[in-house]
């Protein structure tokens, strides 16, 4: 962990979340009907895993600690995709489309 | 670390970095576990805001004529700098955690007020922001704009609690790099020792990255209807 990250690299990083967000929010005024959202997500998650490789530095902590770090995403995975596998396979809520 | 110095805390038999607890080996590996110790906190904080975000995916799947309508009604534009602001923040705050690395106080100092001022100009647009939607009888409850579908209740509601409890973390957030602050201006940390500004970094972008999935989920669906 004593690894020290350039100040250009930080610099780097900064520039390309700005574009990210500027993408965000040109891309969030075409209408590309239901890609609209996973597209945004995508974006987004981009942005997260620039933020948490280089700003927290993961890319160079140890094993443990990037296996740690990836576990919450996981479980969020789970929690997101057996709720919704659940409710959406349910005739009584009415979603729209089904 | 240095082996050599002279020791001020009665460790004569094992000579070592002030700083050093005990229990570790050496500094490195101490801030080793500091660092796996911050990400576990973090994986809990991801479940929690997680449970919101749950909650986002089922009633905008349920309602997701409310959804557009509410997203209409909030500012874009505050939204969106609020966004620049806070991934500028981030910035300043590596760069704080870098100047604590190299040794360099005043590098510090800097970059942690840097910090401080960019998340308190978050705070403050949020204030506007939450005022506006308190005029407009958007507040979910007795006084929501009864002309409103009530599913739209719903919308604010998440809102209200997702940008409310990230608030509550930029405030606990401020508090602790005041703090970092405090300790950075008496010279606490060094290249040797510089942990708390390290962890305190990693709460602090965890709350950036929050902000960055809220901004699209409730500032920009629907912007192309």
């Amino acid at each position: 962990m004593s690894h020290i990250s350039s100040k250009g690299l930080y610099y780097t990083i900064f520039l390309s979340l700005i574009a990210l967000t500027v993408i965000t929010v040109v891309i969030a005024r075409v209408d590309l009907g239901a890609m609209n959202t996973p597209i945004a997500l995508a974006v987004a998650g981009v942005k997260a895993t620039l933020v948490i490789l280089f700003f927290m530095g993961v890319k160079y902590n140890t094993p443990l600690t990037k296996v740690v770090a990836a576990s919450g995403f996981v479980w969020l995975i789970i929690l997101f995709g057996m709720t919704m596998g659940d409710y959406l396979t349910r005739a009584w809520l009415g979603f729209p489309g089904r | 670390m240095a082996h050599t110095d002279a020791n001020a805390n009665g460790h004569t038999k094992h000579e070592h970095h002030p700083a050093l607890q005990h229990h570790f080996h050496s500094m490195a590996q101490q801030l080793e576990a500091s660092v796996l110790g911050m990400w576990v906190f973090l994986v809990t904080e991801v479940m929690f805001f997680g449970g919101l975000f749950m909650a986002y995916i089922l009633y905008r799947n349920l309602y997701p004529a409310a959804w557009l309508a509410g997203s209409h009604e909030l500012n874009e534009l505050l939204g969106g700098v609020n966004t620049v602001v806070l991934i500028v923040s981030s910035l300043t705050m590596a760069l704080a955690v870098r100047a604590a690395q190299v040794g360099s106080r005043i590098g510090q100092i800097v970059n942690l007020i840097l910090t401080i001022i960019f998340g308190t100009i978050f705070l403050v647009v949020k204030y506007f922001e939450y005022a506006a939607k308190f005029e407009h009888h958007l507040v979910p409850g007795a006084h929501f704009d009864p002309t409103r579908d009530p599913a739209q209740q719903l919308y604010f509601s998440l809102y209200f609690m997702m940008t409310g409890i990230h608030a509550l973390h930029m405030v606990v957030g401020i508090a602790v790099l005041l703090i970092m602050l405090r300790k950075a201006w008496k010279g606490h940390f060094s290249a040797e020792y510089f942990a708390p500004v390290e962890v305190s970094g990693l709460y602090w972008h965890f709350v950036d990255i929050v902000w960055i999935f809220l901004f699209p989920l409730l500032y920009l669906i629907g912007k192309h209807h």
